[in-house]
C-alpha cells in the first residue's frame, strides 16, 4: 500500500487543527532594523540546551553517581566507551556556551528595554531560567567527583550556611546531611536529572509562548526604522538563519571538545588540602573574588561574609523586579546601572584569572555583534 | 447563599489539609535526617619518622568524619588543628616555607597556634593536644592526637 503526503495530510488535517497551525506560521514575522541580530541570542541559548538535553541522556546510560564509582565511570566514559570523550567534552562545552549566551540575551534584552510592557512576564521567565541554568552549572560541577569538585560544591553550599535564618536548613537539604559527601552526590544528580530539566522545560515552553503571543520587541530607537521595512518571515526565512547558526555553534562545539576535551583532574578526597588555584567556573567567579575581599568579623551576629552572599541575593531579586522599576521603560538611569553591573561582574573575572581575556571575550561578543548588523544597516529593503 | 458558603469552606479546608497530608511527608522527606556520628576523640597517627610529615611537614587525618591538620613545626614539635578553615568549609594546608597555615581556596592565613593572620576567616582554628608516646628505646614515637 501506497501512502502519499497529500494523503497522510488531510487525515492529519481531519483530526487536528493543523490548517490553523500553518497558517498562524505563514503570517509570523520579524522586524528588520538596525538590531536584529540580538533576535538569535535566545535561540542560540536554547540551541546549546538541546545539545545538553541529548548529550546528557547519552552520558547518564553509563555515569554512576556515586562517591565509590562517579569518578571511574567518567574516567571510563572518557577513556574507553566509543567517543565518551567527544559526547562529555561537548557536554561540558555546551553547558559553558549556553551560561554565556544566556548572559548575552540578558544583557542584549537588558539593554534594548525589552522587558517593558507588555513583556514583564517574558523577562521573569527568563531570569528564572538563567538561575535554573546556574543551578544546571552547579550541580553538573560535581558530577566527576574530582578534587575541583568537591571544594567548589563545600564552598558553595557552604555560603548558603552564612544565610541568617534558614541557612543552616538549606546548607543540609542541598548537602543532603551535614557534609558533603556520596548523599551529596545523590541529590545533585537527582537536580540535574530530574527536578531541574522539567522546571526548565516548563518554563522554556513557557518563554517561548510568551514570545509567540508579543512577538518580538522593537528597541525604541529602531521603531521608525522597522515601521519602514519590510519585516522577515519566520518560516522559512528567519529560520534559516537561525539555523545556520546552529550549524556554526555545532561546528564550533566539535572543534571545542576535539582540540580542548575537558579535563577530569583527580578523584575527590574529603582528606586533602584544597591545592593550590582552585576556582569555581568562570560564571561564579565574580563572586568568588568578591568574597575573597571580605575580611573575617560579626557585625550584630551577622558574619562579614554572609553581607556580599545577601547582596547578590538582593541584586537577582532585584533583577527579576527589572520591568516594574523601569515602567516606563524610558529610566535614564537603568542602563548605567546595568553597564556598572557588567563592568563589576567583567572586572572582577578578569582580576580573579589576572587575565584580560573575559575583557576581550565581552568586547569581541559585541563587535562580533555590531558586524553582524551591518547586514541590516543599509538602507535597503523600505517597504516603499 | 448561606449554604453556599458553608459548602465552600469544607470544600476549602479539606482541599488544604488534603494538600498539607501530601506536602508535609514530601517536606520532611527531602530534609536530611539528622545521623549520629560515633565521636572520635583519639587517633593515632603514625611514628614521627612518616615519609609525609617529614616532606611535606604535614598530614591530614581522618578524625571520624573531619579532617585534621597534624603538622610538624620543628623537631619534636607538633601541632594538630581542625583543618576546616573556618570561613567557607575549605580544608587548609601546611606551608614549612612560609611556616603558616594556608587554605587556598580565598587565601585564608593561620599561623602555627592556629590564629587568624590575614584573609576572610571569621575564627581561628580549634586546636587538638598532640602527644608522643614512647615505643622502647631505638624505635620511632607514636604521635597520638586527641580533642582537648
Amino acid at each position: 500500500m501506497r501512502v502519499r503526503a497529500a494523503d497522510l495530510r488531510s487525515w492529519l488535517d481531519e483530526r487536528l487543527p493543523l490548517q490553523a497551525a500553518t497558517e498562524l506560521a505563514r503570517h509570523k514575522t520579524v522586524p528588520v532594523h538596525r538590531l536584529t541580530v540580538v533576535y538569535y541570542f535566545g535561540g542560540m541559548t536554547l540551541f546549546f540546551f538541546l545539545v545538553q538535553v541529548m548529550t546528557g541522556i547519552l552520558l547518564m546510560l553509563y555515569y554512576r553517581p556515586s562517591a565509590e564509582e562517579a569518578f571511574e565511570s567518567v574516567e571510563f566514559i572518557m577513556t574507553t566507551v566509543p567517543f565518551g570523550w567527544l559526547i562529555r567534552s561537548i557536554h561540558s562545552w555546551s553547558a559553558n556556551l549556553m551560561v554565556f549566551f544566556a548572559f548575552v540575551h540578558l544583557a542584549t534584552v537588558f539593554f534594548t528595554r525589552a522587558y517593558r510592557k507588555p513583556r514583564e512576564m517574558t523577562w521573569i521567565s527568563g531570569c528564572l531560567l538563567l538561575f535554573l541554568t546556574l543551578g544546571f552549572g552547579f550541580s553538573g560541577y560535581l558530577l566527576p567527583w574530582n578534587q575541583l569538585a568537591y571544594f567548589a560544591t563545600r564552598v558553595g553550599t557552604d555560603v548558603s550556611g552564612t544565610v541568617p535564618v534558614v541557612g543552616e536548613w538549606i546548607l543540609r537539604f542541598l548537602r543532603g546531611g551535614d557534609h558533603v559527601s556520596g548523599g551529596t552526590l545523590s541529590r545533585f544528580y537527582g537536580w540535574h536529572v530530574a527536578i531541574l530539566p522539567a522546571i526548565t522545560s516548563l518554563l522554556i515552553a513557557l518563554h517561548v509562548i510568551l514570545v509567540q503571543i508579543q512577538g518580538m520587541s522593537v528597541p525604541a530607537s529602531e521603531v521608525e526604522i522597522a515601521r519602514r521595512r519590510r519585516p522577515m518571515k519566520f518560516f522559512p526565512n528567519f529560520m534559516l538563519r537561525d539555523l545556520f547558526g546552529w550549524t556554526l555553534a555545532l561546528g564550533v562545539l566539535a572543534a571545542a571538545a576535539a582540540l580542548f576535551p575537558w579535563e577530569l583532574g583527580e578523584k575527590a578526597n574529603p582528606f586533602a588540602p584544597a591545592y593550590a588555584d582552585i576556582r569555581p567556573e568562570w560564571y561564579f567567579m565574580f563572586m568568588f573574588e568578591t568574597l575573597k575581599l571580605v575580611p573575617g568579623g560579626e557585625i550584630f551576629g551577622l558574619e562579614y561574609e554572609a553581607i556580599p552572599v545577601l547582596l547578590f541575593g538582593l541584586g537577582g531579586m532585584l533583577m527579576v523586579l527589572v520591568p516594574f522599576l523601569d515602567r516606563s521603560g524610558r529610566s535614564s538611569l537603568m542602563p548605567w546601572v546595568g553597564a556598572a553591573v557588567v563592568l563589576y561582574m567583567v572586572g572582577m573575572t578578569a582580576w580573579g584569572y589576572r587575565s584580560w581575556a573575559p575583557v576581550l571575550v565581552v568586547a569581541g561578543t559585541g563587535l562580533f555583534s555590531w558586524i553582524l548588523t551591518l547586514g541590516t544597516r543599509r538602507a535597503g529593503g523600505d517597504k516603499t | 447563599m448561606k449554604r453556599r458558603r458553608l459548602v465552600n469552606w469544607f470544600l476549602g479546608l479539606s482541599s488544604t489539609a488534603l494538600l498539607g497530608s501530601v506536602l508535609y511527608p514530601v517536606w520532611r522527606f527531602v530534609s536530611p535526617p539528622d545521623v549520629p556520628e560515633a565521636s572520635t576523640n583519639r587517633v593515632e597517627a603514625g611514628p614521627t619518622n612518616d615519609v609525609e610529615l617529614l616532606e611535606r611537614g604535614f598530614k591530614i587525618l581522618k578524625f571520624g568524619n573531619e579532617p585534621v591538620i597534624l603538622l610538624r613545626a620543628g623537631d619534636d614539635d607538633y601541632r594538630a588543628f581542625a583543618a576546616t578553615c573556618t570561613h567557607l568549609d575549605c580544608i587548609v594546608e601546611f606551608q614549612s616555607a612560609e611556616r603558616r597555615i594556608w587554605c587556598n581556596c580565598h587565601g585564608g592565613e593561620y599561623d602555627l597556634r592556629g590564629e587568624v593572620v590575614s584573609g576572610p576567616p571569621p575564627r581561628g582554628l580549634e586546636p587538638f593536644a598532640v602527644d608522643l608516646v614512647d615505643n622502647g628505646t631505638g624505635q620511632p614515637r607514636t604521635i597520638v592526637v586527641s580533642r582537648t
